[in-house]
């Protein structure tokens, strides 16, 4: 009875074939220091849209290294997409990343590129044709409000047209898992709130978003989606729910 | 089979620019190794020439004198392989002597042995010519020429040598002025691959970023030195007389020696390319 209100609320327990990432004890640390992470138990489901919070400091930036694969893990072992990553060799590495979109903090954009080819880079290295990336790009730009700023380089940007800039570049290549730190952290409001729309057509879409935020409201706004908290390198799990989370609602229906 | 790799060397993913410094250092490198090779084959030329007409050439000496030459000499035409036959008219041998005698050799008293000249035709064997000079005069002396200019030959074939160990030193020169200056882009340019690697890009697209400017950069340099050293062979060629190249058996050097040294600058591009690869490679080797 309980499980049929939950099935019917969207939250139904999931097996590890329902999880795009898994994390099996994983502890990093960098050089000889402390471990910045430890014991991460967790799994984001397919479709799924989560929230990653915590202090300055509690490993979140770390965390989402790992995710984007950006840093390998010292201990542990990551499941994403299904593969086993732990020992799986360099040269697979750069397939696992374009399926992931990232929206740095700090943008990390080429600044001698313009916005068009900023935004463009993903496709062209997958070796996408150059009318389609024109079409994706083109409507991207408009998505995030800079179809006039196309040609214009990042330096003549503003940091709130350099973070669409950003988030245009990690959503072009449809991805299926988005991970973004900060993503509104230099945006007023209302572009927020169209951000946090896109992510939301994305999640729709079928990718997995992962959000890095310390914004309440914007955790708030979005409907069904998922809350994990880091405190000092751990993952604050009480209820054991980020080891066995919930199918998220609007992936099921 | 290698997996598809979309090209993005020609995308100027990395930026125009720098201190251009890598054209002009390859450049004068290129122009000293033009140099260096010409004179290599120069002197490989040299001696292959000499060592040719040397294997042809036999010299017959009678210990006792120029009496029994014309007999040898007859015996010496009926060898097989024999090309020609002349005796060395004797107070042609006493002027020669005098080099090393003085005013003495020329006096009648001063036993000079017989000389007898033998070209063979090429590819002949001296040991028909052995045979039949011995059964007329066993105690006469054959030598190749060869063997006379045996030390010589060494000479030039050790001077060659050097000089193609020291192309070979130019070469490992080239590729360690590339090898520092694509480290230096890398280094430059880490963000900017950093964020490529990020997105998805593998090290071989990476490594065509690099390997393909700095191919394009020792092509440059390489030939505008290729051509400066050319230029200045050419100029040197054009001064020697037709009688030098006479004397030396033909041009020091021929048009493929020309093409060879012409080709150096492309072999230079290629260097680079291959050295810039396995630098960029290795250097993101260090990346998760």
């Amino acid at each position: 009875m309980r499980e049929n209100r939950r099935r019917e609320q969207g939250w139904v327990k999931v097996s590890g074939a329902d999880a795009i990432v898994e994390f099996d004890s994983v502890g990093l640390r960098y050089g000889t220091g402390a471990e910045v992470l430890r014991d991460l138990d967790f799994k984001l489901v397919r479709g799924g849209f989560t929230y990653l919070t915590g202090t300055s400091g509690a490993g979140k930036t770390s965390l989402l290294k790992l995710l984007y694969l950006a840093q390998r893990p010292t201990r542990g072992r990551i499941r994403l997409f299904g593969e086993e990553l732990s020992h799986a060799p360099r040269a697979a590495m750069p397939a696992f990343r374009r399926r992931i979109g990232v929206v740095f903090q700090d943008f990390r954009l080429v600044r001698h590129l313009s916005a068009f080819d900023n935004v463009a880079l993903p496709l062209r290295i997958a070796g996408r044709a150059e009318s389609e990336i024109a079409v994706s790009v083109r409507e991207l730009l408009d998505w995030v409000g800079l179809a006039d700023r196309s040609a214009a380089h990042p330096p003549t940007l503003s940091g709130g047209e350099q973070q669409r800039v950003a988030i245009a570049r990690a959503v072009v290549g449809h991805p299926e898992l988005l991970v973004a730190d900060e993503p509104t952290g230099n945006v007023d409001a209302d572009m927020a709130k169209r951000l946090l729309h896109l992510f939301e057509r994305l999640n729709e879409l079928g990718t997995t978003v992962l959000v890095a935020t310390h914004d309440l409201s914007l955790i708030a706004a979005t409907r069904g989606a998922q809350l994990m908290r880091l405190e000092k390198g751990e993952l604050v799990d009480p209820t054991g729910m980020l080891r066995h989370p919930p199918s998220p609602a609007r992936a099921t229906g | 089979m290698r997996p598809f790799v979309p090209p993005l060397a020609d995308r100027r993913l990395l930026p125009q620019g720098g201190t251009r410094l890598t054209p002009w250092l390859i450049g004068v490198l290129m122009f000293v190794a033009v140099l260096v090779g010409a004179a290599g084959l120069a002197i490989a030329n040299a001696a292959s020439t000499v060592a040719r007409g040397a294997e042809q050439r036999w010299s017959i000496q009678l210990p006792g004198g120029a009496r029994q030459s014309a007999a040898v000499a007859a015996a010496a035409r009926q060898a097989p392989g024999v090309a020609a036959v002349q005796i060395v008219p004797d107070d042609q041998v006493r002027s020669l002597l005098q080099q090393w005698l003085g005013p003495e050799a020329a006096s009648a008293d001063l036993p000079v042995p017989g000389l007898i000249d033998v070209e063979l035709r090429p590819g002949a064997s001296g040991n028909d010519l052995r045979r039949q000079v011995a059964a007329v005069a066993p105690e006469a002396r054959i030598q190749s020429f060869s063997e006379q200019l045996g030390p010589m030959l060494r000479g030039l074939r050790t001077l060659q040598g050097l000089t193609f160990a020291l192309l070979l030193l130019m070469a490992a020169a080239i590729a360690a002025a590339v090898m520092l200056a694509t480290r230096g882009a890398f280094d430059t340019h880490r963000s900017t691959v950093a964020v490529l690697h990020g997105i998805g890009a593998t090290d071989e697209q990476l490594a065509a970023l690099f390997q393909h400017r700095m191919a394009r950069e020792a092509l440059v340099g390489g030939s505008a030195g290729a051509l400066l050293a050319l230029a200045l062979v050419l100029l040197l060629l054009a001064g020697l007389d037709s009688g030098t190249a006479v004397a030396a058996g033909g041009p020091p050097l021929r048009p493929l020696d020309l093409l060879i040294l012409g080709a150096l600058p492309f072999a230079t591009g290629l260097l680079a390319l291959l050295v810039a690869r396995v630098t960029v490679l290795g250097a993101l080797r260090a990346d998760p």
